[in-house]
């Protein structure tokens, strides 16, 4: 394997995780409702990952948990955001903490344990191309599913009548109501999906990233994933682009250090998070389409009138 | 002067019984009794918070009534949700318009069809629709780009799309220029030949008079009337529709001053870029306004108006200070509250949020308003400057009065009041200080009647007491009921502005819709 493949092997390692959960809030914001728990999420998954698969030796089984933990506490969100109308914005930061301090202590035996690595793809001829035969045939299984699911969501939000529902909901949840849309049960399946995309974005990261369980291993990647969201302007190819970006940005720091140039290590570890946030910025500097793609109705309460 | 219906022997399409909605201890319709019948536009008339919204949304589904029945081709039904009022037969076009504007006209209409139409026809069929019914639209067009009337036309295509028998349009033509509510009445009475029926709302009673075979009339949640609106008369149907006869306002001659002809507010080539997504830009706009004089800016909504108003209250400042006068002085580069301190007042269209901050009491709105013109008398202890409660309790007493406003508490929240009442009590709060120039926009937008004739003779005592008046409205009626001259605002463009008397609602028009902006005072005088 060259030095470019392994490259671009971690590259695509580091960006799946963020792209799997931005994409989860993106159709969560596209129906109008701000979820800030992501990170909290993402660390349920990851824990509930890890401890499932060490105690069942299944990689599979530990990734299935991390998506059902993932769902399960934001519908704890959706509970409380939907159906009692809290502040959104309150009760995603309490989410988050909620989950950072839930899987300290739920992952507190699991600690130095041996992980279970998810195999990676293994076609005989196809994997051992030069150059790019293992980042096409070669890599881990949720490789694959967050490139399907790039390519679902956009589907689903722009070619399919379920989307333009979700899409409508978000716009304008009054008019929506008064079209006949169930608002509240089309914005509790968003946050159900976004719930499941931010768990299996955890369980990626405890079951292939790094298959370990440690302490807050999510490292801020939730948020990371919201600001992509944003800068995005709430469209997916441009979070795939992002999450990239950032991908390619967090490796390339962790060769330029390994290569010893004479630049600060805190510099370069936040250089990803810079670069992104930058980037995003600059292309979505187009007021205009960045409004339009908005969604009016992002983190107001609603409550049908009856 | 009423009569009952007369059809014995037709079956109507359909027929409410006693239909009940009650509100907490708001009876908000109450029993009310209705018949529709096949291929008439009825209209259902009366004031801002007479119950016809409630009593609409009851027979669409959007709303449940307290007790009550609808019968729907003489079958009693019981309309759960819109989406079975659709499935019936019955659709809605709404007064505030209930589109997605970060949807294209196509998806918009999509939405409300059923889930077995593909999406890619639908395009293709609200051309077809648009084309037979003389409703043009550009399905793949953002609906935020829209103008008012092409947001109308996509809510009627999207409401015949789905092959409806009755079609309820609420308050179909304040949004629309004269020339665009002729086009509407066209494919209304098409719809009517084909034997659809069509649940007309408004308060516009001369269009009533001139469209609708029948009228029910309802007053404070009750149906006070039925008749031919065809037989009656303006006056007539307004009387049964307020319950009293309307103050007519009183346009005494300006009393002739030394200063009448100093202009005292003044526009001098205001041109301004669009600052958001949905902003018009303007373009060159000169007005000037003397003292004793009221200048009508008409328009459809969504022409720059809001624009203008920002202008020149201040909320944007201009390149240059010589944009903007106020008495005189050059005020384009200065904010909001200096040019109040020259003596100006303004009211904008949004009374909740805008005019006035909801949340907060009456005397707490005054004072954000006044603290910096008034600051002697609502703010005292020096340099402390503490707010002086009684003499800003005193100042909310005497508007009250003054305006007529009618409240529940002594010092209720602003959003508290009705719309009227807190509309009432703005502009009072303004003409209170005796502004010499004075900038309304909108100033009796879902008002009723009473209250907006009130409002309409302020305005005129204000301006005959030697100020200078501005009023921006899209209510043709108003604007010919008090200005001395009319301007009419189309595209971020500002017209030459016509004297009254050779002013007429045909010209008017045109002049809103982008025409006869630069044609000679004869045309008119002709007229």
């Amino acid at each position: 394997m060259t030095m470019f493949e392994a490259i671009l092997l971690t590259v695509a390692t580091a960006a799946t995780p963020l792209l799997i959960a931005a994409l989860g809030e993106l159709v969560v914001e596209r129906s109008g409702v701000l979820n800030l728990g992501v990170e909290g999420m993402m660390v349920m998954g990851a824990v509930a990952g890890f401890a499932v698969a060490q105690t069942t030796g299944s990689a599979w089984l530990g990734m299935f948990a991390a998506i059902l933990a993932g769902a399960a506490f934001s519908l704890l969100f959706g509970f409380l955001t939907l159906t009692l109308v809290t502040n959104q914005v309150a009760t995603g930061l309490a989410l988050t903490l909620l989950g950072l301090g839930a899987s300290a202590m739920i992952g507190e035996s699991f600690v130095g344990l041996p992980g279970v690595k998810m195999a990676s793809l293994y076609i005989p001829g196809l994997s051992d191309l030069p150059y790019a035969g293992k980042f096409l045939f070669g890599q881990d299984p949720i490789f694959y599913i967050s490139i399907l699911l790039t390519i679902g969501v956009v589907w689903f939000l722009f070619k399919t009548r379920a989307g333009l529902t979700l899409r409508a909901v978000g716009d304008n949840h009054i008019s929506a109501h008064a079209l006949g849309v169930p608002v509240v049960r089309i914005r509790y399946l968003a946050v159900l999906f976004g719930g499941a995309c931010a768990g299996l974005a955890g369980g990626q990261l405890s079951l292939v990233y790094v298959p370990q369980w440690v302490e807050n291993m999510t490292a801020g990647r939730g948020w990371i994933a919201l600001a992509l969201v944003v800068f995005a302007s709430w469209r997916p190819w441009r979070i795939l682009a992002g999450a990239y970006l950032f991908g390619a940005v967090s490796i390339g720091q962790l060769h330029a250090q390994a290569l010893g140039i004479g630049i600060p290590s805190q510099f370069m570890s936040s250089l990803p998070y810079l670069a992104t946030i930058v980037v995003l910025v600059l292309i979505s500097r187009n007021k205009r389409l960045t409004l339009m793609n908005t969604p009016a109705s992002l983190g107001k309460p609603f409550v049908p009138d009856r | 002067m009423t009569e009952q219906t007369k059809d014995g022997s037709e079956k109507p399409l359909l027929e409410a019984d006693k239909l009940t909605k009650i509100f907490g201890t708001l009876k908000a319709c109450d029993e009310i009794n209705l018949r529709i019948g096949t291929g008439e536009i009825h209209s259902l008339l009366g004031e801002n918070g007479a119950g016809k919204s409630t009593l609409v949304k009851m027979l669409f589904g959007a709303l449940q009534p307290t007790s009550g029945a609808i019968a729907w081709k003489g079958k009693s039904v019981a309309v759960a949700n819109p989406a079975m009022g659709r499935s019936l037969g019955i659709g809605m076009v709404f007064q505030h318009f209930s589109l997605f504007d970060a949807l294209t006209a196509a998806e918009n209409i999509a939405l409300s069809l059923d889930e077995k139409t593909p999406l890619d026809t639908i395009a293709n069929r609200a051309r077809e629709i648009g084309d037979t019914y003389g409703l043009p639209v550009d399905p793949e067009a953002l609906v935020g780009d829209l103008s008012v009337g092409e947001r109308q036309r996509i809510e009627i295509i999207r409401c015949l799309l789905q092959n409806p028998d009755l079609i309820i349009l609420d308050e179909p033509t304040s949004v629309l220029t004269p020339q665009e509510a002729d086009l509407l009445f066209v494919t209304l009475e098409r719809l009517r030949s084909e034997g659809k029926s069509i649940l007309y709302i408004s308060h516009r009673l001369e269009e009533v008079r001139r469209l609708c075979d029948r009228a029910t009339v309802l007053r404070h949640g009750k149906v006070v009337g039925q008749c031919d609106p065809r037989s009656e008369t303006a006056a007539s149907l307004a009387r049964m529709m307020v319950g009293s006869d309307i103050h007519v306002i009183d346009r005494h001659p300006a009393a002739t001053h030394a200063s009448a002809q100093t202009a005292l507010v003044e526009v001098n080539g205001l041109s301004q870029k669009p600052r958001g997504p949905f902003s018009v830009p303007l373009h060159d706009i000169h007005l000037s306004v003397r003292s004793g004089e009221i200048l009508g800016i008409a328009g459809v909504a969504g022409n720059g108006q809001g624009e203008l108003f920002e202008a020149i209250s201040g909320e944007v400042l201009q390149e240059r200070p010589e944009i903007i006068r106020i008495r005189g002085t050059d005020a384009g580069r200065t904010g909001i509250s200096a040019r109040r301190k020259l003596g100006a007042a303004f009211v904008p269209e949004e009374r909740l949020g805008h005019g006035a901050v909801p949340d907060m009491s009456l005397t707490n709105n005054l004072l954000l308003s006044r603290h910096s013109t008034d600051r002697k008398v609502f703010l005292s202890g020096g340099a402390l400057r503490l707010v002086a409660e009684s003499s800003l309790a005193l100042a909310a007493k005497r508007i009250v009065a003054q305006m007529d406003v009618r409240k529940s508490a002594e010092n209720p929240d602003a959003s508290a009041l009705s719309g009227g009442n807190l509309q009432k009590f703005l502009i009072g709060r303004e003409l209170d200080r005796n502004p010499s120039v004075m900038i309304v926009n909108q100033p009796t937008w879902g008002v009723d009647a009473g209250a907006a004739a009130h409002i309409r003779q302020a305005l005129v005592d204000l301006a005959r007491s030697g100020s200078a008046v501005i009023v921006i409205s899209q209510d043709l009626d108003e604007l010919f009921e008090i200005s001395d001259r009319i301007a009419a605002m189309v595209h971020g463009r500002l017209s030459e502005s016509v004297p009254i008397e050779h002013m007429n609602r045909e010209r008017v028009g045109l002049m809103m819709g982008g025409a006869d902006t630069s044609a000679p005072l004869e045309d008119a005088g002709a007229v």
